[in-house]
C-alpha cells in the first residue's frame, strides 16, 4: 500500500517493472518522512534563497500590451539560477536522494534544462550524476550540454528510436532498473510512476505561492488568466496549484501543437485524449490505433514528449484548467516580440504561453484583464534553433 | 486442459527440466519467424515465450529492443501477432504458448477484448512486465474469466509480502528474475536466493522459471540443483537472429545448434 493517493481521479499509477516498487516506495517513505521534519525543509528553504536566488520578480509587460486595455505579468523562472525553474524542484529530490543514503542520480533531459539544474545540484552536493540525453536534443541543446559538462556531469547519448526525450526517459528507467539500491532517478517533471508526479508538484508549488501573494501586491485583486506551457507540466502546475480552489482565476495550459494538430507532427496529448500506460503512468498518450507510442514534435525539445503528467488529464476532465495549443510558428512569433519589445529572451517552452497570451489580448483588446504567464525558463539554449528557423522562413532581417 | 500442468507433469516423469526460449513475434520478418519456432520446437523447446513488438520495452535490454526494431520493419503488427500464434497453434496443439505483452498494447485493445482474443487463439499466459502487484487487479480479473495464466515476475529484492501475492495470483509459471536490471546477456545472471526459492516454494506448487541473462549450460545444472523448474532463454537466441538475419539457413543452424546445447542441459538424468 502507497503511503499517499497514487491516482489523481484514474489517472497516475504505478506502472513499472516490479523491481522498481521498492525504490518507489523508499522514495515514497523518504518523502513524507522529510515533509514533517523541519531541518529537512529548512535545508531546502535555504537553498531555494541563497542558492537558486528566489523569489523571482513578477514583471509587467509595458510594451506588448500597448494600446490595449490587458495587463500582461511574467513570473520570471527564467531568472532563477541554471535558468528555468526546474531548480526549484531538483533541490528537494538531491536532498532526498542524500536523506535515502543515495550517491549517485539518474536523470533525462529533453532541452536540457532538467539536465542542468540535476547537475548543478549534484555538483553543489558532491553527488555523481548520469544523464541520459536523446541525440538529436544533443544537437539542438548543444550549449546545456556544455553546461552539464562542465558540472561534472556524465552525458549518456540515446541512439535508439526517436532520439528525444522520450528515449531517454526510457533510458533512464533501464538503467534505474539495475541500480535502484545505490542511485535515485531524479524524474523532471509532473510525469512518471507515483510518487513522482506529486513529488514535484510539492516542490514546485513555490512558484504559485509567489505569484499569488505578488499578484496582491501589486494588483491587490487576483488576476482573470494564469497561462502556463505544457509538455510533462511541471511548470504549470506549480503555478496552478495555489490558484486551483480560487475559481475565479481562468487556469490555462498551452500544449505544442508543433507543425499543427492535424498534420499529426505535434506535442499535444490532450488534445486527442487517448489514454494509455506508458511511463510508469496512466496518462493521455499519443500512441497509434494499435497502442504504440508514437513520436511527438515540437520545435521545442523541453515540449517534446508524447504524454503528460496525470494529474493535468485530471484537471482537464474536470474542466478546471483549459488545454489550448499552439504552433511552432506562432510560439516562434512570440519569442521574437518578446526579445524586440520587452528585452526578454524567453525559452521556446514558455514562448508557447506567451503566443497565447497575445493570443487572448488580440482577441479584445478593449477588455480590462489582467493575465500572467510563467515564464518557465531562458531562451539562451534556443538560439540556434530560432535562428535556423527565421532562417528557413527567410523572415530573419 | 491446462498445458502448463500437463507439461511440468510429463517433464517430471522424464527427470527434466523446462526450457521455454523467447523470441520476439516477426523477427526479422513473419515468415522467418515462423521457421524459427519450428527450430526451437525441433530441437527441444518444451514450452514458448513469445514477445508481441512494441515501442517502448522499458524492461528490455538492446538486444531484444532490436529486435522489436527488425519486426517493425518487416510490417508485423498485433493482427498479426495473432495470427502467427493462431499458426503455431494449431500445428503445435499441445505445446504451452505465454506471451510477453507491454500493458497499452492491452489497454488500447480493451483489456477484456485482449484476454477474450488470447482465449480464442489458444495463448495459455500472458505476462505483462509493466504491470507490477499493486496494478494488476484488473488485468487479472479478465485473465481469470478467460482462464488465461497469470505470470508474474518475482524479482530478486522481493520481501514477503510480494512473495505471497505472487504465490497466490500467479498460475502457470512464477518468472524468477536471475538478477536486477533488463534483459541481455552483458550481465551475467547470478544464482537465486535459496530463501526466495524456499518461501515461494512454501508457499505455491506452482514451478519456478528463472529468466534474465541465463546463456551458460553449467548455470542452468546449477540452477537445477537449486529446485528451479527451468529456464527461459531470451536474448542470447536471439543474438543469433541478429547476427545472421540475412543468410536464413546459417541462422537457422545457428539456433538449432544453441538450443539443442540448452535443452540438453535442463535434462538431469537420461532415461
Amino acid at each position: 500500500m502507497t503511503l499517499l493517493n497514487s491516482y489523481f481521479g484514474n489517472f497516475g499509477g504505478m506502472y513499472v517493472p516490479q523491481i522498481l516498487i521498492p525504490a518507489l516506495y523508499q522514495l515514497e517513505d523518504a518523502f513524507v518522512s522529510s515533509q514533517k521534519d523541519k531541518n529537512f525543509l529548512m535545508k531546502i528553504k535555504y537553498l531555494l534563497k541563497n542558492y537558486a536566488g528566489r523569489p523571482t520578480p513578477l514583471t509587467l509587460c509595458k510594451n506588448i500590451t500597448k494600446g490595449t486595455n490587458t495587463k500582461i505579468y511574467l513570473k520570471r523562472e527564467d531568472l532563477l539560477h541554471g535558468g528555468a525553474h526546474k531548480t526549484n524542484q531538483v533541490i528537494g529530490q538531491a536532498l532526498l536522494a542524500v536523506r535515502m543514503k543515495k550517491k549517485e542520480i539518474i536523470a533525462e533531459t529533453g532541452a536540457g534544462q532538467h539536465g542542468v539544474a540535476t547537475a548543478m545540484i549534484c555538483s553543489l552536493l558532491n553527488l555523481k550524476c548520469r544523464i541520459y540525453m536523446g541525440k538529436k536534443d544533443i544537437q539542438r541543446q548543444n550549449l546545456n550540454v556544455l553546461r552539464m559538462k562542465l558540472m561534472g556531469a556524465k552525458i549518456i547519448p540515446v541512439s535508439t528510436g526517436t532520439q528525444t526525450l522520450k528515449d531517454a526517459c526510457n533510458e533512464a528507467l533501464r538503467d534505474w532498473s539495475g541500480s535502484y539500491e545505490k542511485s535515485h532517478y531524479m524524474i523532471g517533471t509532473v510525469a512518471g510512476p507515483h510518487p513522482y508526479p506529486t513529488i514535484v508538484k510539492e516542490y514546485q508549488k513555490i512558484i504559485g505561492k509567489e505569484t499569488k501573494q505578488q499578484i496582491l501586491d501589486q494588483e491587490g485583486i487576483f488576476p482573470n488568466l494564469i497561462i502556463a506551457c505544457v509538455g510533462g507540466g511541471s511548470n504549470a502546475i506549480g503555478i496552478f496549484s495555489n490558484f486551483i480552489k480560487n475559481e475565479q482565476v481562468n487556469l490555462i495550459g498551452v500544449e505544442p501543437a508543433g507543425k499543427g494538430i492535424d498534420t499529426g507532427k505535434h506535442g499535444a496529448p490532450l488534445q486527442n485524449e487517448k489514454i494509455g500506460i506508458y511511463f510508469g503512468m496512466k496518462s493521455a498518450i499519443m500512441q497509434n490505433q494499435e497502442g504504440q507510442i508514437q513520436e511527438s514534435w515540437s520545435i521545442s525539445s523541453g515540449l517534446d514528449f508524447p504524454s503528460i503528467g496525470p494529474e493535468h488529464v485530471f484537471l482537464k476532465k474536470n474542466n478546471r484548467v483549459k488545454y489550448v495549443s499552439i504552433t511552432d510558428d506562432e510560439a516562434i512569433n512570440a519569442f521574437v516580440t518578446l526579445c524586440k519589445k520587452e528585452g526578454i529572451i524567453p525559452a521556446l517552452e514558455s514562448s508557447h504561453a506567451i503566443a497565447y497570451a497575445i493570443k487572448i489580448m488580440n482577441k479584445n483588446t478593449k477588455k480590462k484583464q489582467i493575465i500572467i504567464v510563467n515564464l518557465s525558463g531562458r531562451g539562451d539554449k534556443d538560439l540556434i534553433t530560432v535562428e535556423n528557423f527565421l532562417k528557413n522562413k527567410r523572415k530573419l532581417k | 486442459m491446462n498445458r502448463y500442468k500437463n507439461l511440468f507433469n510429463h517433464l517430471k516423469k522424464k527427470n527434466e527440466a523446462c526450457f521455454t526460449p523467447f523470441i520476439i513475434i516477426g523477427d526479422p520478418n513473419f515468415e522467418d519467424s515462423l521457421s524459427i519456432i519450428d527450430i526451437l520446437i525441433k530441437n527441444g523447446a518444451d514450452a514458448l515465450e513469445l514477445g508481441i513488438p512494441f515501442s517502448d520495452p522499458i524492461a528490455d535490454g538492446i538486444t531484444i529492443q532490436k529486435s522489436n526494431l527488425r519486426s517493425f520493419s518487416s510490417g508485423i503488427n498485433v493482427q498479426k501477432c495473432f495470427k502467427f500464434i493462431q499458426k503455431i497453434r494449431i500445428k503445435y496443439p499441445n505445446i504451452p504458448i505465454g506471451i510477453l505483452v507491454y500493458a497499452n498494447i492491452i489497454f488500447n485493445k480493451g483489456i477484456k477484448n485482449f484476454y477474450s482474443e488470447c482465449s480464442f487463439t489458444g495463448i495459455d499466459s500472458v505476462l505483462i512486465p509493466d504491470v507490477p502487484l499493486q496494478e494488476y487487479k484488473i488485468f487479472l480479473k479478465y485473465a481469470n474469466i478467460f482462464n488465461i495464466n497469470s505470470i508474474f515476475i518475482c524479482p530478486p529484492n522481493a520481501d514477503k509480502n510480494i512473495i505471497e501475492k505472487i504465490s497466490l495470483y500467479g498460475t502457470g509459471y512464477i518468472y524468477l528474475l536471475s538478477r536486477s536490471g533488463v534483459t541481455g546477456t552483458k550481465n551475467e545472471a547470478i544464482l537465486p536466493d535459496k530463501k526466495i526459492i524456499s518461501m515461494l516454494k512454501q508457499k505455491s506448487n506452482t514451478p519456478l522459471l528463472q529468466g534474465f541473462g541465463i546463456s551458460d549450460t553449467m548455470y542452468i545444472k546449477n540452477l537445477l540443483k537449486i529446485g528451479i523448474s527451468g529456464v527461459i532463454c531470451g536474448s542470447v537466441i536471439i543474438e543469433k537472429i541478429e547476427k545472421y538475419y540475412k543468410k536464413n539457413i546459417v541462422m537457422y543452424n545457428s539456433i538449432g545448434k544453441l538450443v539443442k546445447k540448452l535443452k540438453k542441459s535442463t535434462i538431469l538424468k537420461k532415461n
